[in-house]
């Protein structure tokens, strides 16, 4: 029987001394170019800037949850809603969907590491330093003129708010320069997502048996490189334009306000898909373990994946329909973001197929997923919504969008990736997170999400426009503000019982062995965490499950695929 | 249906990380100057003072031919190293480096000329979007010309031989792509925007 050849737990002995100083393990992470090591750097790294983005959240929460409050200055405020959508795009959700890719995809297509291990470091590395070059704005903004501080000009950073005349000082430049620096470390990584996918398998695993999280991190990684790119080189052009007195986006000698807008939403809109494409994969993982079947329809899922990265990429100015385009381009856009719903719709079914009759077991992970389904369906429903111009020419800038991109990124996003924190942690520590400590963190969670962001659509509908530092009472807004504040206070209370889970449950948690979910991909066949080399030999992969052959030599997949 | 004993099972090959990177890099970079054209295209004519491109530029023929025949040397110069004939690889590797500095140099000889009659990166759009674009893809030369160097050191050190031959094919790609990227510049640039 040939697939015993897979090993189910390594065990050459390449075991360290232990009682080393302090100062030889940070050497040790520091130098290191172990993908394990990195895709738990970057996911520490995006941990300690959610909890600053979130500190961030929770600042403007406090000073709209009332009319005509005063909690900080309009200032400040401006600094708060631009740091605050910058950190949590560039320096969480990125640097964590990357670290969960770098992690798994080599354990998953039963490779020692990826394709260049050292520029995964280098990767990692220039996406920290981006993200300190942010931070490093709210002390050195200053410049020479005492104006500025941290960026306050908006993550979209529109033109001419971004030209020298309206923002002194070096503020935008910390945020130009932190964003051109982390989008390198990105394409970087990209680069050696797909590199690893398509050149590092182990044999046997062909592309039409990868797991489909490592199908999806290749279509993510192909992604990024069309995405973040045009973004680098919007920024080029604005440091053109600041440093050497340049036209590109300056209306006073003919350069276009209108081309950034582009510019940055050619970015922009498919860094949405980048970021929820990883999530569908961790979802496309956990799903089928804890509904004990297959996943259903897994090539239509390869292409609807694929067919997603693919419109996504011609749909960016349905955040423009406001700026007044011709007819014809409005038809166009719409159509492509409508277009949008029929892949992603095709998901939805097929996780829902993969449910269908399964033996659920609901787990914390199983719980978050189903809670991603949900919500996700929501965003996608206000998302069609809004990807109608009429529509949107009311409600575009308002509350509403807000609360329709926060249901995608806290309600997907962030749902699916508790899920993979819970899925995955026992493999990356060797324990299981505290399943009560983690059912608390997803019963707050959700009340705390649907207080903010269901009732967040309401002012929005009433006409609240984003980015007002205050608002007056009377218009009817001020007790959905209120609700909508005291859910961010539930939220912040569920993340710390996620964020003490962590914590605790590394020391104190049940020991999880290599399976403890009896999962089917190649990283529950190694020991947990993974030996440094993580596979003694290289498996032999002969079908999509192939944990599954292993366990049921007399029932094997490979039969019927 | 049984398994297949191990030696009818076929031999598992995978594309080279090697090239399957450098087409991701060229993707990538591929992008960044799609954006810098479209703004290129788009700001043509626009400027609204002058010099104007059909006051001040000039069609830099003797450089694009020393920049392309480059690549056509390249070729040969990887062919010569997958032979081993090391050195004719060595004479033809220098040649495509001295064709590519060849156009740097022209490069500065154009942007002084352009400088003497007054056209600089901020005097109007013309000059933004012309030195970014024409800069970058001089930007990228120079990169090329720094790997051309340090293939050349190694050379001369006698540590390059045909078991190098993978790598230098995978830095030809990126010579490839450098020269491609011209022959838009050079459309763009010097047909499409020569008479604004």
């Amino acid at each position: 029987m040939a697939s015993e050849s897979v090993p189910i737990s390594g065990s050459i002995h390449l075991e360290r001394e232990s009682g080393r100083t302090w100062l030889e393990t940070l050497h040790e992470w520091v130098i290191t170019v172990d993908h394990k090591k990195l895709g738990l750097m970057y996911i520490g790294l995006a941990l300690l800037f959610l909890v600053i983005g979130g500190i961030e959240a929770m600042v403007m929460r406090l000073q709209l949850a009332v009319p005509h409050a005063q909690f900080v200055s309009p200032e400040v405020f401006n600094r708060m809603f631009t740091m605050h959508g910058t950190t949590m795009i560039f320096f969480v959700a990125m640097p964590v969907m990357f670290g969960f890719g770098v992690y798994l995809v080599p354990l998953m297509i039963g490779t020692r590491d990826m394709a260049f291990p050292r520029l995964n470091a280098w990767g990692f590395w220039i996406t920290a330093f981006g993200g300190l070059l942010l931070y490093f704005s709210f002390i050195g903004g200053d410049g020479l003129y005492g104006a500025g501080g941290a960026p306050d000009v908006g993550w979209w950073a529109y033109a001419p708010l971004t030209s020298p005349a309206f923002s002194k000082g070096h503020s935008t430049d910390y945020w130009t320069i932190a964003l051109l620096v982390a989008g390198f470390g990105s394409v970087a990584t990209a680069v050696n997502l797909v590199a690893t996918v398509l050149s590092m398998r182990c044999p046997g695993m062909t592309l039409g048996k990868m797991p489909l999280l490592v199908w999806m991190y290749l279509v993510m990684g192909g992604m990024v490189l069309f995405t973040i790119t045009p973004l680098t080189a919007a920024q080029m052009m604005l440091m053109v334009d600041r440093y050497l007195g340049g036209h590109f986006f300056d209306t006073q000698a003919g350069g276009s306000a209108v081309m950034w807008m582009h510019f940055f939403w050619i970015f922009g809109h498919p860094e949405v898909y980048v970021l929820i494409i990883p999530t569908f994969a961790f979802i496309s993982e956990i799903v089928p373990v804890f509904s004990r079947k297959p996943i259903f329809g897994y090539p239509i899922m390869v292409a609807a994946t694929v067919g997603i990265g693919f419109v996504s990429m011609s749909v960016w100015a349905h955040h423009m329909y406001t700026v007044g385009m011709a007819s014809y381009s409005n038809a166009f856009f719409v159509l492509t973001t409508l277009s949008v719903g029929i892949p992603t719709g095709i998901k939805i079914f097929n996780w829902l197929g993969t449910m269908w009759g399964g033996k659920i077991r609901y787990s914390t992970p199983m719980m978050f997923a189903v809670g991603f389904l949900f919500q996700f369906l929501i965003a996608g429903l206000t998302g069609i919504m809004l990807g109608a111009a009429p529509f949107d020419w009311q409600l575009g800038g308002s509350y509403f969008v807000v609360a329709h991109f926060h249901y995608v990124i806290v309600g997907g996003i962030l749902f699916s990736l508790f899920g993979a924190f819970y899925y995955w942690y026992p493999k990356m520590t060797g324990r299981l997170l505290d399943e009560t400590l983690g059912k608390w963190h997803f019963w707050l969670f959700l009340i705390g999400f649907h207080l903010t962001f269901d009732f967040m659509h309401i002012p929005g509908l009433l006409g609240m426009p984003r980015r007002i530092y205050t608002y007056e009472p009377g218009r009817g807004w001020e007790v959905w503000n209120l609700i909508v504040s005291i859910g961010a206070i539930v939220q912040t209370i569920g993340t710390l019982c996620f964020v003490f889970n962590l914590i605790w449950s590394y020391f104190r948690g049940k020991k999880a062995g290599n399976d403890p979910w009896d999962a089917w991909t190649l990283e529950w066949s190694v020991a947990s965490p993974p030996p440094v080399y993580n596979f003694a030999t290289l498996p032999d992969v002969k079908s999509r499950r192939p944990l599954w052959d292993i366990k049921h030599p007399e029932d094997p997949d490979w039969k019927y695929e | 249906m049984s398994a297949m004993p191990a030696a009818l099972t076929p031999e598992w090959t995978l594309p080279s990380r090697g090239r399957i990177g450098m087409y991701c890099l060229i993707a990538a970079e591929a992008a960044i100057f799609t954006i810098f054209v479209v703004a290129y295209l788009f700001y043509i004519g626009k400027s609204v003072n002058g010099p104007m491109p059909r006051d001040v530029l000039e069609v830099p023929v003797f450089y694009t031919v020393c920049l392309l025949s480059s690549s056509i040397v390249i070729h040969f110069a990887e062919r010569a190293l997958e032979r081993g004939q090391l050195g004719s690889f060595k004479i033809l590797w220098f040649l495509t480096f001295a064709l590519g500095a060849i156009f740097l140099v022209g490069t500065g000889f154009e942007w002084r000329h352009l400088i003497e009659h007054g056209l600089t990166i901020s005097t109007n759009l013309f000059g933004t979007t012309y030195y970014s674009l024409v800069g970058l893809h001089a930007l990228h030369v120079s990169v090329g010309l720094i790997g051309f160097l340090i293939v050349i050191a190694f050379s001369l050190a006698a540590k390059v031989t045909e078991a190098h031959s993978p790598q230098i094919s995978v830095f030809a790609l990126y010579w490839h792509f450098v020269d491609a990227v011209w022959v838009v510049v050079f459309t763009v640039v010097y047909i499409v925007g020569l008479r604004a």
